[in-house]
């Protein structure tokens, strides 16, 4: 199992999402720099981490989403590769167009940043095949641009396919029907606010991001 | 040649920063106004030879998201 990490100026959970991989792997990511524009040969996974990629210019994500190795995360994607964002990783894929929808200005004009309740709502894809479906997991957040926009009929559309991974259990940003993660049509890539490899280690007060980890790396029996 | 960019939320998309706004403008007392949206505005220098077609393609591409986002070109 091959991972990368990709990493952008101003990325800031970059090292987070390296360890939670090696502690599931067994093996360090490939760290992959923004401006390069092919990925290591035979990567299995690819992660977008949190952070402020170029200083959340213009919108959170828009420069980083046009940055050249996302054209090679993109070919990847359509191949079928597994794509985790998180965070900023998140405002990167729909700055990009791998994800619908838009992540805006917090409602309540505040930082958040602390550990909210999930509820998984969809346990069939390969990341939160770990989890049952409406199990309630605690996954903290830390974002000032989580509030997620999308026209009704996309949100219909999400629902109806099941593309929502994961929903607040009350309401943290203003998210549009509290979502906190939505994957795309095929289903390979996710993207969520909430930072699950910040939940991998009981020392930090949780470890439920380990699952998704574990379910998208293989590694449950 | 100077090229002016206007970007602004979609009707209906909720803006915070607005409202943000809005309620600083009523506590320093000014009355009378009845909505505040925040938008983004972009100075292009641009030679003779961009076209119009160049212009939007950089605001779809880039300087608007079009999810939320509205924009209109102006050249000055």
């Amino acid at each position: 199992m091959k991972t990368a990490v990709i990493v952008f100026p101003g990325s800031n959970c970059d090292r987070d999402m390296a360890v939670a991989l090696e502690t599931v792997t067994g093996h360090a990511p490939a760290m992959v720099w923004h401006r390069d524009s092919e990925l290591p040969g035979g990567i299995d996974f690819i992660a977008l981490p949190g952070g402020f990629s170029y200083g959340d210019y213009l919108r959170s994500g828009a420069m980083a989403a046009r940055s050249p190795i996302l054209g090679a995360v993109s070919e990847a994607a359509a191949r079928g590769v597994p794509v985790l964002g998180v965070c900023n990783g998140f405002q990167v894929l729909t700055e990009a167009g791998l994800l619908p929808g838009a992540l805006m200005r917090n409602a309540g004009l505040n930082f958040v940043c602390r550990t909210v309740p999930l509820t998984v709502e969809n346990s069939q894809s390969l990341f939160t095949a770990g989890y049952r479906a409406g199990e309630a997991i605690d996954i903290p957040v830390a974002h000032h641009d989580g509030n997620y926009f999308a026209d009704a009929e996309t949100l219909d559309r999400l629902e109806g396919e099941g593309r929502v991974a994961f929903r607040y259990a009350a309401p943290v940003n203003g998210s549009a029907r509290d979502i906190a993660g939505v994957l795309n049509d095929a289903g390979n890539v996710l993207g969520m606010m909430p930072h699950p490899e910040r939940a991998i280690d009981r020392a930090h007060g949780g470890t439920d991001g380990l699952r998704l980890f574990e379910a998208a790396l293989g590694v449950l029996a | 040649m100077k090229v002016n960019i206007y970007v602004t939320l979609k009707p209906g998309v909720l803006d915070p920063q607005g409202k943000a706004i809005h309620h600083a403008l009523e506590g320093l007392g000014f009355a009378g106004v009845e909505d505040v949206r925040a938008g983004r505005f972009i100075e292009l220098e641009v030679a003779d030879g961009v076209s119009d077609a160049d212009l939007d393609a950089m605001c779809a591409k880039l300087l608007a998201n079009t999810v939320i986002e509205n924009y209109r070109i102006q050249r000055a």
